[in-house]
């Protein structure tokens, strides 16, 4: 589903990731941790074709993501549901209509899929908060916003980047389960944290793989974790 | 950059939810309908301008082409008999539909405008005149100017070439000047909506990467902007050519003296050119923003 070959990426002059191999199944739970400015938002951008890989290979469901035309990398991007760290939002529309984005963008009517919006706000608790705009969220609500609006389209793949950065534990609590559940429902979920008490939480719920990035390079974390 | 149909259609087909996408942008949206009411009001006077000039070409083309004037100037006792030679020539002349020497009181009415009304022409040594009406088909005027030497010496032929030209070549630069002005203007719009455009665009960078984030293509993107800026500019334009229109009737009515710079009116083609102005504002700006949308969201990715 995911598959990196020898993926090195460089900005302005130095290797920020290299050597990186890594296959990501279907159906699987992955946690991507190392410390900050190791590079994991980085690693999640190639993964979902926001960023181009310097060498190596990208393939998302079998295609090179180097090969690509933009309008192909937007295509692709529907069956990737992704969650910022800081959400990103358009802050003049309601929260319903942010959630709604990904299916206007694609052609479809929202109004044809007003039940499952009903129903996906329910999912995140976002119910009473439909018609606010994003900036009057607290943190928690933002997430949960991000999470629906990345599920709405019923993507094969969630990536999520520090998504309990700006939030209490019991909210991160609430979010790592509607990760569970979606990831119950088959979805293949990779989440970059450096929350190790989020993974610890998880893997009581579920099978996870976890991987670090250390001096660049790609490692699969220890018994430790 | 082409321009497919069916592309400008889907980008201008009304969809309030793409529409909604991009937050209003008050300043940019009153520049950019401004910029084409401005436009649109100035361009509707250089068509008019054009449109007049052209009129003024016509006419005189047609006027002075029909007509020529002989000139003789012969000590007294000679000038009738001159007249008479020339009138002779003037009637056998194929070409020639009329020839008629002209009477002290319609010599007197020609110089009137400088003299007034009361000079005693009789009394002045005026060549006598003869005014020369033309077929359809023209005459030969150096086969006339040789058979005139010879019957009638006195008699100096003007078929107005010498002065004709260079008055309908101004009239005609005029009306290339006007639509020298229009296209200037045209151009000024894309510009200038180009520049809005790029503003809006640069300023909404957070609304793109979000739009991105979320599986949007290029085309959808572009559409919010390029719609919104196309019409801007359509209403901008529309109201420019109907205040345009409105302030050429304000021009006072048109009178022998005044006439070449009153007679402003649009007629005929007039309307049609001063009509598709507010469309071709709104495809200017469509043409201006979608450019502006593609550099930029290239620029972006």
């Amino acid at each position: 589903m995911i598959e990196l070959e020898n993926v090195a990426y460089s900005y302005g002059g130095g290797e920020l990731l290299t050597d990186m191999t890594l296959s990501v199944p279907p159906g699987s739970f992955h946690f991507l941790t190392g410390p900050s400015g190791s590079g994991k938002t980085t690693f999640l951008k190639l993964c979902y074709g926001a960023l181009q890989a310097t060498s190596g290979h990208v393939r998302l469901f079998d295609r090179d993501v180097r090969g690509l035309s933009r309008d192909d990398v937007a295509l692709m991007r529907r069956k990737i549901g992704v969650v910022h760290q800081d959400c990103q939002f358009l802050d003049h529309l309601p929260v319903t209509e942010n959630v709604a984005l990904p299916l206007a963008v694609s052609g479809q009517d929202v109004a044809d899929n007003e039940a499952d919006l009903k129903e996906l706000m329910a999912w995140v608790g976002l119910t009473a908060r439909a018609d606010a705009v994003p900036p009057e969220l607290s943190g928690g609500e933002r997430q949960r916003a991000a999470l629906a609006r990345a599920v709405i389209m019923s993507p094969d793949v969630i990536l999520a980047d520090e998504p309990t950065g700006n939030i209490d534990w019991d909210m991160s609590q609430r979010l790592l389960m509607l990760l569970v559940e979606l990831n119950r429902m088959g979805k293949t979920v990779l989440v970059a944290t450096h929350d190790l008490g989020l993974i610890r939480a998880a893997k009581a719920q579920v099978q996870t793989r976890v991987l670090r990035i250390s001096n660049r390079r790609l490692q699969v974390a220890g018994a430790d974790l | 950059m082409t321009l497919n149909p069916r592309a400008m259609a889907k980008m201008l087909q009304f969809d309030e939810k793409a529409d909604r996408v991009v937050p209003p942008t008050g300043f940019t949206a009153r520049l950019t309908v401004f910029s084409a009411f401005a436009m649109a009001f100035l361009a509707v006077f250089a068509l008019a301008l054009s449109s007049a000039a052209g009129r003024v070409a016509d006419r005189w083309g047609d006027e002075l082409a029909q007509s020529s004037t002989l000139r003789i100037s012969a000590p007294a006792g000679e000038a009738a008999t001159q007249t008479e030679a020339a009138l002779r020539v003037l009637r056998t002349t194929p070409g020639i539909e009329e020839a008629r020497a002209l009477s002290l009181d319609q010599q007197r009415a020609l110089l009137s405008p400088w003299f007034g009304a009361t000079l005693p022409v009789e009394d002045l040594p005026l060549p006598q005149l003869i005014d020369i009406t033309e077929s359809d088909e023209g005459y030969d005027a150096a086969g006339l100017r040789l058979r005139l030497s010879a019957e009638a010496p006195a008699a100096v032929l003007d078929d107005h070439a010498r002065w004709r030209r260079p008055l309908i070549d101004a009239a005609a630069r005029l009306r290339l000047l006007g639509w020298a002005s229009t296209l200037l203007i045209a151009l000024a719009t894309a510009a200038m909506v180009t520049l809005a455009a790029n503003a809006a665009l640069a300023a909404n960078a957070q609304v793109i990467a979000v739009l991105r984030l979320v599986g949007a293509k290029d085309t959808y993107i572009a559409s919010a902007f390029v719609r919104r800026f196309a019409l801007r500019a359509l209403t901008g334009a529309a109201f420019g050519t109907f205040f345009g229109i409105a302030s050429l009737f304000l021009i006072p009515a048109q009178d022998d003296a005044t006439g070449f710079l009153t007679d402003l009116r649009l007629q005929g083609w007039g309307w049609v050119w001063v009509m598709l102005i507010p469309p071709l504002s709104g495809l200017v700006a469509f043409i201006a923003t979608q450019y502006a949308a593609r550099r930029v969201l290239g620029e972006l990715a």
